[in-house]
């Protein structure tokens, strides 16, 4: 049901090209570099694949822990889409570019 | 008792963290390496969050140590109601910031990896968690959950050593739970990190009854006890049961008890047994052994010390009724609860929970003394020396808490005693030797004591019969042919009545036929010497009559001198010729 579901949103993010809205949460630890390079990657991304459509909100874990465990946050840097569903989770410095594309769902998208 | 073992054991450098786990504190020699990592591992369902969570409760509860609690499998409501069976109340303890928990949730379909990263999230809820209670001690369960939701297992290794060092920078004890692997103690190689103390857990299945196993495989820096020892989890939490302590270290007692049947105490030395001493009770079917320790258990409610009766052949009533019917009746004392009975059919459990339910229930109830009928029961349970090793534990348990013990063993028939008594008989103290003695085609209940450290006891064997007021001991009764016993005795008895009634009777013909013969010489003595008066009296007169005959011869001859006129002078002799 779920793998269906993602299908009908991609393609209709992909006729509809801008129309769907992102809603996107970063949960960083401070001002490390790790932290600073994710912060960097993920706005290119939005800047170059969800122009318009994307609301970022930067989270230090560090300052609101509470706000870590709310969101099950483990590792860090997470990004965490919370819209469209479902809920995906990309952790890592968002370095590999490919996999975090693929993990919003725009990889299709972003060939196209 | 922890405090006592601190004692005993020099901590030197060690600083150690009471866990508060009945036992385990033992067997650790003062707890867990303070300010450290222990790994607790094991197979699935062996316990390991039990102990970790009861190692928080108990912490919070009894050393005012708070603690966090990282649930990696089960959310914080699921372990509430897990744990709530062992009345651990988490929702209390975490209202009154004694306890926090923090469910991670790692959920590896949901994640992707994008370039570097590290667990910091981790490490912020934890901190965050450490803060907001003041938390001493910390328990991550499972932390290998992590290495089913990380692909980088470089990131993650690192990761983990950086987490145990910055535990230990600030103090914390730490219980770390991990999935025991294939050929090595957890399934992720944990233990090569966490390397001051492992304790492994384990579920073994033997004869269809399945026993907990604990064991600290290693300690860094510490004494520890080395064996596997049974545990429990029961509705207080964890209990496990240090195989004897470490040491012989009981203290004998010179106090006596009574073994509740006056002519047995004057066989142990007129006192009876010693106080914390082993009794064994051994001899067939139906030989009193039972009725032996009924007599016990009532002497002892009737100093108003509390009894523990363990039967494992039948159930409390029945005990009750067949002790009614030799006139002792136990029942008040079990009203007053003075006596308590466990019964539970000896297969029920493992061995080892069978020594844990007496454990926990000595613990419980704080008897004074104890009855476990019948020990041999237990058997079948396991081999030769599984048996033996209970007993010994058992021993162990109940003369560290100065009770006296009962066991009764039911041997078959009356062979001599079997090889199983030899090997238990070796740690009593005391061993009443039961037996049915046939002869003349009736069979007679005989006790005697076979030994009895450090008293005077006697060597006789005593029959003794089961009456409306229980066991009568009756006097030693030995005839020409050896100990007699039941009609035997009372034939023989009789038959040696009726020989002193003979040898009266004849004593008394005697002294009558003495009397008679006394008068019969006294009569002959008599009549001689009334005969010898009779000859003495004619033998006078005769001497009479005849000295009158001489006077008169001499009276006529001078009569015939006068008349034939002869001279007086010269005239007698030759003138007359």
């Amino acid at each position: 049901m779920i793998p269906q579901n993602r299908k009908s949103k991609t393609t209709t993010a992909t006729a509809e090209s801008n129309g769907e809205k992102y809603v996107l949460r970063l949960y960083v630890t401070g001002a490390t570099s790790r932290s600073r390079r994710a912060i960097l990657n993920i706005n290119a991304i939005c800047g170059e694949h969800l122009q318009g459509r994307c609301n970022l909100e930067i989270v230090d874990i560090l300052q609101k822990p509470a706000l870590a465990r709310e969101a099950q946050i483990v590792a860090a840097p997470t990004l965490i889409k919370l819209q469209p569903l479902p809920l995906r989770r990309i952790i890592g410095d968002l370095s590999d570019t490919e996999k975090v594309l693929a993990g919003l769902d725009l990889k299709r998208e972003a060939q196209v | 008792m922890s405090t006592h073992r601190l004692k005993l054991f020099p901590k030197n450098g060690i600083r150690k963290c009471l866990t508060g786990i009945d036992g385990l504190d033992q067997i650790a020699e003062g707890g867990l390496p303070e300010g450290r990592a222990t790994l607790v591992c094991g197979p699935t369902g062996s316990g390991k969050t039990v102990l970790a969570m009861e190692f928080l409760v108990r912490g919070a509860a009894e050393f005012n140590e708070p603690g966090v609690f990282m649930a990696f499998e089960e959310t914080g409501e699921e372990l509430s109601q897990n744990v709530a069976s062992m009345g651990f109340d988490l929702p209390g303890l975490c209202a009154r910031k004694k306890l926090a928990v923090d469910h991670v949730l790692v959920d590896r379909s949901e994640i992707e990896e994008s370039g570097d990263y590290d667990l910091a999230g981790l490490f912020v809820r934890l901190e965050s968690a450490i803060k907001a209670i003041g938390a001493k001690r910390v328990v991550l369960d499972t932390l290998e959950s992590l290495f089913s939701g990380f692909a980088n297992v470089n990131i993650l290794r690192a990761e983990l050593r950086r987490l145990f060092g910055w535990l230990k920078s600030r103090g914390i004890t730490a219980v770390i739970t991990a999935e025991k692997g294939d050929g090595r103690l957890t399934r992720e190689g944990i233990e090569e990190y966490v390397a001051d103390c492992v304790i492994l857990l384990d579920h073994r299945v033997e004869n269809q009854t399945s026993t907990r196993l604990l064991r600290v495989v290693k300690y860094r820096g510490s004494m520890h006890g080395t064996n596997e020892y049974p545990f429990l989890i029961g509705s207080s939490g964890l209990s496990v049961l240090p195989l004897s302590s470490l040491r012989l270290e009981h203290k004998a007692l010179n106090q006596r008890v009574s073994t509740g049947v006056a002519r047995l105490d004057t066989m142990l030395g007129g006192k009876g047994f010693y106080r914390g001493s082993s009794i064994l009770v051994s001899g067939g079917a139906g030989t009193g052994k039972s009725s032996l320790a009924a007599h016990f258990v009532r002497a002892a409610c009737l100093r108003g010390e509390r009894a523990l009766y363990m039967a494992s052949e039948r159930s409390t009533d029945e005990v009750l009724r067949n002790m009614r019917s030799i006139g002792i009746d136990l029942e008040p004392f079990v009203k007053r609860g003075l006596l308590r009975f466990c019964a539970l059919r000896a297969a029920t459990f493992g061995m080892e929970t069978h020594l844990l339910t007496v454990h926990n229930l000595l613990a419980a109830f704080k008897p004074k003394v104890m009855v476990v009928d019948a020990i041999t029961n237990f058997a079948s349970l396991g081999t030769q020396s599984e048996v033996d090793s209970m007993v010994t534990r058992l021993i162990d348990m109940l003369k560290s808490r100065r009770i006296t013990a009962i066991f009764t063993s039911c041997t078959s028939a009356d062979s001599p005693p079997g090889f199983s008594e030899v090997g238990v008989s070796s740690q009593m103290d005391t061993w009443l030797l039961l037996r049915n003695l046939e002869s003349n085609g009736e069979r007679n209940r005989g006790l005697y004591v076979v030994k009895s450290r450090g008293m005077a006891h006697s060597n006789q064997i005593r029959s003794f019969v089961l009456s409306d007021n229980g066991i009568q001991l009756l006097d030693v009764y030995v005839g020409s042919s050896g100990l007699l016993t039941g009609s035997a005795r009372r034939t023989q008895e009789a038959g040696e009545q009726a020989e002193a009634t003979e040898r009266e009777e004849h004593l008394k013909q005697k002294g009558s036929e003495l009397r008679q013969k006394r008068q019969q010489l006294e009569a002959r003595i008599a009549s001689m010497r009334s005969e010898y008066e009779l000859e003495e009296k004619s033998l006078l007169s005769d001497v009479h009559e005849m000295e009158m005959r001489g006077k008169q011869i001499a009276l006529g001859r001078a009569e015939m001198g006068l008349a034939r006129k002869a001279d007086r002078i010269r005239g007698n002799g030759r003138g007359s010729a």
